[in-house]
């Protein structure tokens, strides 16, 4: 049994810590937040051991594993507190502010050969897995374009007021929304090293924006755009969706279907001309607690079997985190200019 | 409870399958008359219990079946929370901000009820308090069963935090004169714990469908725990997200012993007849197997 904590109980780490605790190889020792509500709750109604101050945590608990979902300014201390403790640790998105230490980060936890893993959870979801299986045999021929979309009601009026208001925190639809759509674009397609005609744009909130648009460049030259609004209300909850248009044909893929069209048969992937829609309940695996959806379980169950297999070559580790951190950084130097 | 209860997802975009389906269905609803008009049909096919997340719009639609004497036999089973309106609202304003906006009168206040379980952290309370808030809306309308959406029960499963289920379960009774129902996308480890805390044979809605699709644990498990017959159970995603055809899918659940009912959507008349009649037909075929296999010969 591994013996693991979570620092952070908002939204994510709660969801985390019903996950965890359901995990039948984890026993979930300690939880630690700031929030007296939230750690009063746990006090009185769980059995974990609760903490205010995380490195009380790890000093006193002896973990073998720590989730991190704290606001994102405060992850870079404490992964670091995290490794210096010998911990595997699996860090919400976005990684880190300042993506040269979250590279440093990537190093240090590779040198220490400790499970390093962020929370981009769409990487373990079956139609995104599916998808970058497709393009990997090469299904579309030449890429010539894509589009990388995400929308959701988040900020629909004109207040504002946690951390996820302040950029400074990391908070914003960049970091929040965009993160998960520029991942998943680096994931599909290839990393994103150029950035033009940025507009981050405000529309209810003061301090942070609630869009993102923008055209990418990926190392191997293709280019495409992101288009990402927090603020949208005709999505009931967030819906990330990517198009690809090759030579051959067109995939449109988001969580819940995967729709592809092709100007020929292709015998040996067994897809015929014309349009073939795969949705996620065939693609999907169950798991053993199912909370918010497969992907949220998978992720967990994935971090805590490569702990347990030492599998370091993790298909969400710090370092590609950092890279999608990198492109955060170059919206928001791109959106100055 | 009815053997077929008729669902709400159809109405608000809610498509396991599909965003694209889902947009198309809010487009359809989009008027509150357009909902009415689909439960007048079920309730022509002889469909009296519909199951809905209390989802701001139904607060409207209640008005419509408390205005026209027609609906007096028509049951509702509320699911509570609508879990998207309190999920944006944590990432926008906090948890704490979210208790304000959400749990009824001045939570500054130290003279109400809300002022009084904030300040002393009495999380019992403060359920006590969402629960009215989301009952408001159904006053005057038969809600004899009451239910915990999925995140909610599932989310207190996983903490181990059981003891608010039971609150959960002995409030609705006392305050709303109503059964408690939970629903789960992990029903053999809910029975387990249910049991544990000393409810038997509680109602629970679960996903049961021949593709093994949300059930989580697999498909086996959930066969034997049904064949148990430790639950009242409602079916739920019997069509999978519609990847099983619907005479297949039906088939399968109405045929299956141990569960007392089936609950399923539709938009089209020739849907909802066509369901309601193979549920009818297969659960006959089911009863006639089960009184000829007690037949000594």
């Amino acid at each position: 049994m591994l013996r693991a904590g979570i620092i952070g109980l908002g939204k994510m780490g709660i969801s985390h810590c019903a996950i965890l605790n359901s995990h039948p190889d984890v026993n979930l020792v300690s939880v630690c937040d700031s929030s007296t509500l939230v750690i009063d709750a746990f006090e009185k109604y769980s059995r974990f051991e609760c903490f205010a101050d995380y490195r009380k945590m790890i000093d006193e608990m002896k973990l073998d594993a720590l989730i991190i979902a704290s606001p994102t300014k405060l992850h870079e201390e404490m992964v670091t507190y995290a490794l210096d403790n010998h911990i595997h640790v699996l860090c919400e998105k976005p990684f880190s502010l300042d993506y040269k230490k979250g590279k440093m980060l990537a190093e240090k936890a590779k040198h220490l050969n400790l499970i390093n893993q962020v929370g981009y959870h769409n990487r373990f979801l079956g139609t995104f897995e599916e998808a970058k299986n497709l393009l990997k045999s090469n299904l579309l021929g030449e890429i010539v374009h894509f589009l990388g979309e995400s929308y959701g009601p988040v900020v629909l009026k004109e207040k504002g007021g946690t951390w996820r208001s302040e950029r400074s925190e990391g908070g914003g639809c960049l970091y929040d929304y965009a993160s998960h759509t520029i991942d998943l674009i680096n994931f599909l397609l290839g990393k994103t090293v150029k950035v033009s005609g940025t507009k981050l744009k405000k529309i209810f909130s003061k301090d942070v924006e609630d869009a993102v648009y923008s055209t990418l460049t990926l190392k191997s030259g293709l280019s495409g755009q992101l288009s990402v609004n927090w603020s949208d209300e005709t999505f009931r909850k967030m819906s990330t969706q990517i198009t690809m248009l090759g030579k051959k044909g067109k995939i449109i893929v988001d969580a819940t279907e995967l729709k592809i069209f092709l100007k020929e048969d292709n015998k040996a992937l067994g897809l015929s001309k014309g349009w073939t829609i795969k949705d996620v309940t065939r693609l999907t695996e169950n798991v053993n607690f199912y909370l918010r959806g497969e992907e949220y379980s998978s992720q967990i169950d994935y971090f805590i079997e490569s702990i347990k297999t030492g599998n370091t070559n993790n298909k969400s580790s710090f370092k590609i985190a950092s890279e999608t951190d990198e492109v955060i950084s170059l919206l928001l130097a791109d959106n100055i200019k | 409870m009815d053997r077929v209860i008729f669902g709400d997802n159809q109405f608000f975009g809610v498509n396991h399958s599909s965003d694209e389906k889902s947009r198309a269905q809010a487009i359809k609803f989009k008027d509150n008359q357009s909902i009415i008009n689909v439960l007048d049909i079920a309730i022509e096919e002889g469909i009296n219990t519909f199951m809905c997340t209390t989802h701001d719009r139904i607060a409207e639609i209640c008005h419509t079946l408390r205005s026209n004497k027609k609906y007096e036999n028509f049951k509702i089973y509320p699911c509570m929370p609508y879990a998207h309106k309190y999920a944006n609202a944590v990432t926008e304003l906090g948890i704490i901000g979210t208790i304000k906006q959400y749990v009824p009168g001045n939570i500054f206040s130290t003279f109400a009820k809300g002022g009084i379980a904030f300040v002393k952290k009495d999380f019992i309370s403060m359920m006590e308090l969402l629960i009215d808030a989301e009952m408001k809306m159904f006053k005057g309308i038969s809600t004899p069963v009451i239910f915990l959406q999925n995140v909610v029960t599932d989310l207190l499963l996983g903490l181990g935090m059981t003891d608010f289920l039971v609150v959960f379960q002995e409030y609705v009774q006392k305050k709303h004169n109503a059964e408690a129902g939970f629903i789960t996308m992990n029903l053999p480890l809910l029975l387990n714990e249910l049991e544990k805390k000393g409810i038997k044979n509680p109602i629970i809605c679960a996903s049961v469908n021949k593709a093994g699709f949300r059930m989580s644990g697999g498909k086996e498990v959930y066969e034997k725990i049904i064949a148990e017959k430790r639950c009242r159970l409602i079916a739920m995603q019997v069509l999978a997200a519609g990847t099983i055809p619907a005479k297949e899918a039906l088939e399968y659940v109405s045929e299956m012993d141990g569960l007392e009912s089936i609950l399923f959507g539709a938009s089209s008349r020739a849907n909802i007849k066509n369901s309601k009649e193979l549920i009818d037909l297969y659960s006959k075929w089911m009863l006639i197997n089960k009184i000829e296999s007690n037949i000594p010969e």
